[in-house]
């Protein structure tokens, strides 16, 4: 499941800014631990946002999007007190879901 | 590398195809994601990733910003942003041409939201950065090196 994200959401002028943080490891594949073998590649590949029930972003990420990803993204409308839900899925078939107010 | 199975994933993006090939054991169901861009995140060079992506030879425009430190101390944390002022801008990707494959990410922005993305990479070494941009059926692009003292891929 991992950790939850951190997401702040604030309107400003009917422009909503969106500041996502989420919690993995993104592991790229490319890193050998001190045995020398390959550590495998484990990252978000998909992430998804919405505004209630409209998406409002919809990323494909590769590994070399760095640990512990953050993204910020702005979307005409929304208001105060109304859901942004963002939601990923990594290449393990792990995901989750957090949502947050716009504030 | 199995030149045909990369020729089929590539010309095979419909679900469909996928389904089949899954079916036959081509590839495995956990692998095959359904909606991942497989083709464009395994390319090598920035070619290859253009192709993926349907971009082909996308014009350079002063429209298309990049942002980013001049020189990234720590090559695992370099934040990278991509603001465009052209219409109707769908899709942005952001592409790192030295590192082991040149596509990082992309975003899928449908209408309301705005041409106007920042994130966060992992930068192997000195690299430029390009930031592709779909506005209406054209692709637009901009670049800018980054300098990376200490890289982020290992090491």
């Amino acid at each position: 499941m991992g950790n939850p994200m951190k997401i702040r959401a604030a309107n400003k002028d009917g422009v909503t800014e969106v500041k996502v943080l989420v919690s993995h490891e993104m592991e790229t594949g490319q890193r050998k631990d001190s045995a020398g073998a390959i550590v495998p590649a484990w990252f978000i590949t998909e992430l998804v946002a919405k505004h209630g029930d409209k998406t409002v972003l919809n990323c494909e990420f590769g590994p070399s999007v760095s640990k512990n990803p953050y993204l910020a993204f702005k979307f005409k409308g929304g208001a105060k007190g109304e859901k942004v839900i963002v939601s990923w899925k990594d290449n393990k078939g792990d995901s989750r879901t957090d949502e947050a107010a716009i504030g | 590398m199995n030149n045909q199975r990369r020729t089929v994933l590539k010309s095979g993006s419909g679900a469909a195809l996928l389904g089949m090939l899954a079916a036959a054991g081509i590839i495995t169901p956990g692998i095959a994601l359904a909606d991942w861009n497989k083709a464009a995140f395994d390319a090598k060079s920035m070619a290859d990733t253009l192709k993926a992506l349907g971009a082909g030879q996308p014009a350079d425009s002063k429209d298309v910003q990049v942002t980013g430190p001049d020189i990234a101390e720590n090559g695992a944390v370099v934040p990278v942003g991509v603001a465009s002022s052209l219409p109707n801008v769908s899709m942005v990707a952001i592409l790192i041409e030295k590192n082991p494959n040149a596509l990082a990410a992309s975003f899928v922005l449908p209408e309301g939201t705005e041409a106007n993305v920042q994130t966060r990479v992992k930068m192997g070494q000195t690299s430029n950065i390009y930031a592709l941009v779909k506005s209406g059926d054209k692709f637009f692009m901009a670049t800018k090196e980054i300098k990376v003292t200490l890289g982020g891929c290992g090491g």
